[in-house]
C-alpha cells in the first residue's frame, strides 16, 4: 500500500510540475521568439506578462465549446485526450533526479519501448481528431500527421536503438548511469553525435513543430486537425502539444545529455533534478530558436528526408554502433 | 547544393536569428509609447476660435459642399449681439461629421473662407459603436483661449458686421 501512495502522490506533484511547465513554457515560447523576431512579446498580463498562461487558461474555460453538425461524437472527444494523456505518462519512466526518490518507474527494463509505444499512441489522437472532425482541412492534417509520424518513427526508434546498444538495457535508469555521471565526455551525444542529431530532428517531426509542422499548416489547411476544435478540447490539443515538447526535451537530456548527472549529486541529490531541468530547458530553448529559424518544409521533401536519407543513416549508424560494440574500442564496451 | 553548403547555410541562419536578440526591438509599447506623426499629417478635424474667443466657423457650408465623401452635415443660426458665437450673421448651429465616412483628404480646410475647420494630427478618430463616429461640434470646437469667454458672447451693437475678422492675421501654416 505505501508503494501505491508513494506512486500516486509524485505522479501527482509530477502532473502539477508539468501542467505548469506547459503553461510558462507557452509564456517563454512567445516572449523568446518575440525577441527573435525583434519584437517585445506579451508583457500586459501582470508582471513581465507573467500572468499571461492564467489569463489565457482562463480564456479558453470559458469560450464556446462548439461541436460541428456530422461529427463522430465519440471519436470527436476521445481524440484530445488521447493527445494529452501519452504526453504525460512518457514521464513515468524518466528519471527526473538521482536516487528512488526522484525516479517513478524508471527501473523497468522495457523503458525504451515503452517511450516509442507511448509516442506512438499520441498520433492516433491527431488523425482521429482529423478524422471525427468531419472537415477537409482536418481530415488533410489528419493524413499528414500520420503519413510523418510513422516516416520519423522509425528513424526516431533507431537512434534510440544505438542508445539502448551503449547502454545494454533499454531502462531508463541504466542509460543514466552508462553514461558516467561526472564526466562530460560520457555523454552520449559524444559517444553517439549521429543517433543524437536524428534523434533531435525526428523528435521535432514527432512533435509536428516548424520546420514539420505540415500537419497544421496554417496556410493550407487553416489549424489541421484542429480546425474544428475549440474551449477546451481545443486547450487539451495545446497542451498536448506543449507536454510533448518537454516530455521529448526530456528524452533528449536522458539520452543524450547524461539526464541527471552533474558535478557534486552525490553529495546533494537535489542538484541532480536542477541539472536536469536545465537541460530540458536548453533543450526547450534550441527547439524555440529552430522554429523562429527554419521554414516548414515541403511535403514531399519532408517524407523523401524520412525516408531517403534519416532512415538509412539511422541504420548505417545501429550497425556500426553494434560493429564497435563487439570489437570492444574504447568508449563503446 | 553539397551537404556542406547545406549545413553551413542552416547554421549561418541560426546565427541571424540569435543576433537579432541583441536588437532593439522594432514594436512599440503602444498606448504609452508613440511614433511621432509626420508634420503633415491629417488627424482629425478641429473647428479654431479667434483669439477674443468667437468662432471662427460662419456656418456657410462650404466645407460641406467640397467635401467628396458628403461626411459634413451643416445647420446655420442667426447671430445676435446678444448671444453671438462668431462675427457676422450667422454661424453653426449644428456642425457635424461622420469620421467613418470622412477620408481625410483635406478638401474643408481649403474651402474654408475663415480657416475654422483644420485637420490637426493631435489624436485619432476611435469609437467603438457608429453613432460614437459621428463628431458633433462640441467634440469639434477647440475652448477659447485662457481668461476668453466662450461663446455666445454679449457683444456691443454694430462691432462685428462683417464675417471674417481682419484681427488677428490667420496663420497660414496651419
Amino acid at each position: 500500500m505505501p508503494v501505491l501512495l508513494e506512486a500516486t502522490l509524485k505522479s501527482v506533484v509530477l502532473i502539477f510540475v508539468l501542467l505548469t511547465g506547459f503553461a510558462y513554457l507557452t509564456l517563454t515560447e512567445r516572449k523568446v521568439l518575440a525577441r527573435l523576431q525583434a519584437r517585445i512579446g506579451p508583457n500586459r498580463a501582470g508582471p513581465l506578462g507573467l500572468l499571461q498562461p492564467v489569463a489565457d487558461g482562463l480564456k479558453l474555460i470559458f469560450k464556446e465549446s462548439i461541436t460541428p453538425a456530422g461529427v463522430d461524437k465519440p471519436i470527436y472527444f476521445l481524440a484530445p485526450v488521447l493527445v494529452a494523456v501519452p504526453a504525460i505518462i512518457v514521464f513515468a519512466v524518466i528519471p527526473v533526479g538521482k536516487g528512488p526518490a526522484f525516479q517513478l518507474a524508471s527501473e523497468i527494463n522495457v523503458g525504451a519501448l515503452y517511450i516509442v509505444g507511448v509516442m506512438g499512441v499520441a498520433v492516433y489522437g491527431i488523425t482521429l481528431a482529423g478524422w471525427a472532425s468531419n472537415n477537409k482541412y482536418a481530415a488533410l492534417g489528419g493524413l499528414r500527421a500520420s503519413a510523418q509520424v510513422i516516416s520519423y518513427e522509425l528513424g526516431m526508434g533507431l537512434s534510440i536503438v544505438a542508445v539502448v546498444l551503449m547502454a545494454s538495457s533499454a531502462s531508463l535508469a541504466d542509460i543514466v548511469e552508462a553514461q558516467m555521471p561526472g564526466n562530460i565526455l560520457g555523454w552520449f551525444i559524444f559517444r553517439q553525435p549521429v543517433a543524437a542529431a536524428i534523434f533531435a530532428i525526428t523528435a521535432m517531426a514527432e512533435l509536428a513543430r516548424a520546420p514539420f509542422d505540415l500537419v497544421e499548416a496554417e496556410q493550407e489547411l487553416t489549424a489541421g486537425f484542429m480546425t474544428e476544435y475549440s474551449g477546451m478540447k481545443f486547450a487539451l490539443f495545446f497542451m498536448g502539444e506543449y507536454v510533448k515538447m518537454i516530455a521529448v526535451s526530456a528524452l533528449f537530456a536522458t539520452f543524450f545529455l547524461g539526464g541527471w548527472s552533474g558535478p557534486f549529486v552525490d553529495q546533494a541529490p537535489i542538484l541532480s533534478v536542477v541539472y536536469f531541468t536545465i537541460k530540458v530547458v536548453a533543450c526547450l530553448l534550441l527547439m524555440i530558436w529552430t522554429r523562429a529559424t527554419l521554414p516548414r518544409m515541403r511535403y514531399d521533401r519532408l517524407m523523401g528526408f524520412g525516408w531517403k536519407v534519416l532512415t538509412p543513416v539511422a541504420i548505417a549508424n545501429v550497425i556500426v554502433t553494434a560493429f564497435l560494440i563487439a570489437l570492444g574500442v574504447p568508449g563503446y564496451q | 547544393m553539397g551537404l556542406k553548403e547545406v549545413l553551413t547555410r542552416i547554421v549561418v541562419g541560426f546565427a541571424t536569428v540569435l543576433k537579432t536578440v541583441t536588437r532593439r526591438p522594432v514594436t512599440i509599447q503602444y498606448p504609452e509609447q508613440q511614433k511621432p506623426m509626420s508634420a503633415r499629417f491629417r488627424g482629425r478635424h478641429h473647428l479654431k476660435r479667434y483669439e477674443d474667443g468667437l468662432e471662427r466657423c460662419i456656418g456657410c457650408a462650404l466645407c460641406a459642399a467640397a467635401c467628396p465623401a458628403d461626411a459634413i452635415y451643416v445647420e446655420a443660426g442667426e447671430n445676435t449681439d446678444e448671444e453671438r458665437y462668431s462675427p457676422g450673421e450667422r454661424y453653426a448651429k449644428t456642425y457635424e461629421i461622420n469620421m467613418l465616412r470622412c477620408i481625410f483628404c483635406g478638401y474643408c480646410e481649403d474651402a474654408c473662407p475663415t480657416n475654422a475647420i483644420v485637420l490637426e494630427p493631435i489624436e485619432f478618430p476611435t469609437g467603438y459603436t457608429r453613432e460614437s463616429m459621428i463628431y458633433t461640434k462640441e467634440m469639434l470646437l477647440e475652448s477659447p483661449p485662457i481668461n476668453v469667454p466662450a461663446t455666445p458672447q454679449r457683444t456691443p451693437p454694430g462691432k462685428y458686421d462683417r464675417a471674417i475678422l481682419p484681427f488677428p492675421p490667420i496663420d497660414e501654416s496651419q
